[in-house]
């Protein structure tokens, strides 16, 4: 057995050591010996042609600026897939402002897109929560600029005695959402829910939760609104979470569609997801009242009125919570999307690059791809102050 | 060497013959190799990853059952039991549907209809998981779960495997249900080769001693067969045991520890998926989920290890007379 396995072996060596010596010996011989004698003579031609090229160009009294090809600068971007569907719209477009720059964006999560940046994998990276101090730490020079904001919907499928599903928009008092997610309230008709819509015949059903199973910036902007109208809320589930520890009865979907999957397939059912999400569901979404005590549903204005009453909240670093906005019109479970940069880039053209198609895609050029896809645009105080920001960004400790 | 020199010798042909042999074996055994080195650096990388969960936690990650990563609890048994009792569950309904279908299609049914649904057979084996995923949570759970959990909720609910649950249909259930679905072909497939291979001789043996069909289905051929079949049953629960994407989509993604199997649940296989994206940013909790992997390839490792003495202590027992 032994002395079979060393045979082998001393072959493998063997073959090795042959190949090993076989390559340098190969020349001598007569057959490559022409080939070899071909490739040299295009070499040389090639460099025949460059040093022609090289004449015509220093000859040319006025050099051009160099046209760059189509596709030529790419920019890599990971993290949240919140945005994503409006990410890949405007990267879809921008192709037509400038074909040389190419952008490509993994939707691989909000977390990820931190890590991400801090490893410098990517050229930007994109988050719906705002980095903790811990991860501003690891990742020295990195600015988050908010670049698109949008509301996260309460949904529902409930059946009437009757066997038909409510369409009907239901209103949610302020503390209610968090109840329900406490497990305070556990039936559909509860009075609270039944006061709040007199006209709405809510049947004795279990209210079913349902919640994301990944880490999500949805569920952290969804868990800020609880947290910020339900203080009973706050002081059991720690805040804002990307990831909390949901009630034991809980139902959690991967991503957006996987919760409007579950939501669809469950009579009782109650989630939370992006807006877009709920109007290809076809599933009906709630009213939720505001800190005003208005009841208000999902819109474009409602979110941009969230904004406006924190727009000059956002710091140094340019991050804020727009949950539980005090105006009449605001809707309370709106978020800002953020990009995260480096301050000090270290690829010029790339860097520009990446700075122009951030400028295009907050200019009215962008909005409206942003609008017809249940995005809201920045309010003008907040894009000032993400435009004083972006002029600062330098390259190689230069200003561009 | 010129062609004139070259005249045949047997001694000559003898020797490069071995040669050509030498070089197969070292191109075998370098291969063979090669599969041993890839589990080995597959474990030795889990190993090493999750050393911030061994050294902080050492066997609390296996036995605690609360996951809460935000608050750095790592409590792996409800993935754990998640993962075997989905498996475990599915192979004790795909096994003897399987082996019904393989006998089936090897013996009683007329060559045809054995060519036709043996072709079915292998067609759903190649169905993409997602796509069972897909069909799971739209079709399968309200259609069919739904109801198995609630008949079973209202007649054994007294026993704590079926206890009363909110929603039975994304659950333990429904996860061991579209396992269970997806690990039939790859059963039935593969013991149906079993049996179509196994001499003709047998069967003319048996039958002609006075043995019934059944009798001879039963007494010889899966005796036969059985380390072939054994080998079908680790295949599927292999696959049972690492499927994500379908399993994720019906089961809820509950990370509490209930025994009931119409409670919502998760596994090993499940919880990496959904959280790795999140963890990669935070060392304790990517390296627990890196330890959950070690468990899951550790589990599949011992599974395996049984599995083949199973086979060696049942192929000892067989008398020889039937194995020639």
């Amino acid at each position: 057995m032994f002395r079979k396995f060393f045979s082998v072996a001393a072959i493998m060596i063997l073959a090795a050591m042959a190949v090993a010596c076989a390559t340098p010996t190969v020349a001598p011989t007569s057959a490559p010996a022409v080939t070899r004698i071909v490739e040299t003579k295009v070499v040389e031609k090639v460099v025949e042609q460059t040093k022609v090229v090289e004449k015509v160009i220093t000859a040319t009294p006025a050099p051009q600026t160099p046209v760059a090809k189509p596709g030529s600068i790419v920019i890599n971007g990971a993290g949240a897939s919140f945005p994503y569907p409006l990410y890949s719209r405007w990267f879809f477009e921008y192709a037509y402002v400038n074909p040389a720059v190419r952008i490509n964006y993994n939707p691989i999560g909000s977390g990820g897109g931190i890590s991400q940046i801090t490893a410098k994998t990517v050229d930007f990276g994109g988050s719906d929560a705002p980095m903790t101090d811990a991860e501003y730490d690891k990742a020295k020079g990195v600015q988050m600029f908010p670049i698109v904001a949008g509301p996260v919907v309460p949904v529902y499928n409930i059946k009437n005695d009757a066997g038909a599903m409510i369409t009907d928009t239901l209103k949610f008092p302020t503390t209610t959402l968090g109840d329900i997610y406490l497990g305070k309230i556990t039936k559909w008709n509860d009075p609270v829910l039944a006061n709040a819509n007199p006209n709405v015949k809510l049947p004795a059903k279990d209210i079913k939760l349902i919640v994301r199973a990944d880490s999500s910036g949805t569920t952290y902007t969804f868990t800020d609104y609880l947290a910020a109208s339900n203080p009973e809320y706050k002081a059991k589930m720690t805040g804002a979470n990307k990831l909390p520890k949901w009630l034991p009865s809980t139902l959690a979907g991967n991503q957006n569609p996987g919760v409007t999957a579950i939501v669809q397939n469950t009579d009782g059912a109650i989630g939370y997801v992006e807006i877009s999400y709920a109007k290809e569901g076809r599933l009906p979404y709630g009213a939720v009242q505001n800190k005003a005590g208005e009841y208000v549903v999902a819109t474009m204005e409602g979110v941009q009125a969230a904004m406006a009453d924190f727009g000059n909240d956002l710091g140094d670093k340019l991050v804020a919570s727009i949950v539980n906005a005090p105006s009449k019109t605001a809707y309370p479970i709106s978020t800002y999307t953020y990009i995260m940069i480096y301050m000090d880039q270290t690829d010029c053209v790339k860097g520009k690059a990446a700075l122009d198609f951030f400028k295009w895609a907050m200019s009215p050029d962008g909005d409206k791809f942003a609008a017809a896809l249940d995005y809201v645009p920045l309010p003008d105080a907040v894009q000032k102050l993400v435009e004083a920001k972006l002029s600062k960004v330098t390259c190689q400790g230069k200003s561009f | 060497m010129t062609a004139s020199t070259r005249t045949f010798s047997l001694k000559e042909f003898n020797r490069r013959l071995r040669h050509g042999d030498a070089i197969f074996d070292a191109l075998t055994l370098t291969a063979a190799l090669l599969a041993l080195l890839v589990v080995l650096a597959i474990g030795w990388q889990l190993w090493q990853e999750s050393h911030f969960t061994r050294q902080t936690f050492g066997w609390e990650l296996i036995i605690g059952a609360d996951w809460n990563p935000y608050d750095d609890k790592f409590g792996a048994l409800p993935f754990i039991y998640g993962t075997l009792q989905t498996s475990l569950l599915a192979l004790l309904i795909a096994v003897p549907l399987g082996l019904f279908i393989a006998i089936f299609l090897a013996e009683l049914a007329p060559a045809w209809l054995s060519r036709i649904l043996g072709f079915l057979v292998e067609l759903l084996a190649a169905v993409p998981s997602v796509v069972y995923g897909l069909w799971g949570v739209y079709v399968f759970a309200p259609t069919i779960v739904k109801p198995t959990g609630e008949f079973l909720q209202s007649f054994v609910g007294f026993l704590p495997l079926f206890a009363g649950s909110v929603s039975p249909q994304y659950s333990r259930l429904a996860a061991s249900l579209i396992l269970a679905v997806m690990i039939l072909p790859t059963i039935s497939a593969v013991s149906r080769d079993v049996f179509q291979a196994i001499p003709r001789a047998q069967r003319e043996a048996a039958l002609a001693l006075g043995a019934t069909q059944w009798e001879m289905i039963a007494q010889v051929l899966v005796p036969y067969g059985l380390s072939g079949i054994l080998g079908a049953i680790i295949l599927g629960l292999g696959r049972a045991l690492g499927e994500t994407m379908a399993v994720t989509m019906v089961i809820g993604n509950n990370y509490n520890l209930t025994a009931s199997l119409l409670e919502p649940g998760s596994t090993m296989s499940a919880i990496i998926a959904s959280q790795f994206g999140e963890a990669s940013s935070i060392d304790l909790f990517r390296s627990a989920l890196i330890e959950m992997g070690l468990i899951l390839f550790t589990i599949t490792l011992i599974l395996n290890m049984l599995a083949r003495l199973l086979v060696w202590r049942v192929a000892r027992r067989v008398p020889t007379e039937l194995r020639v």
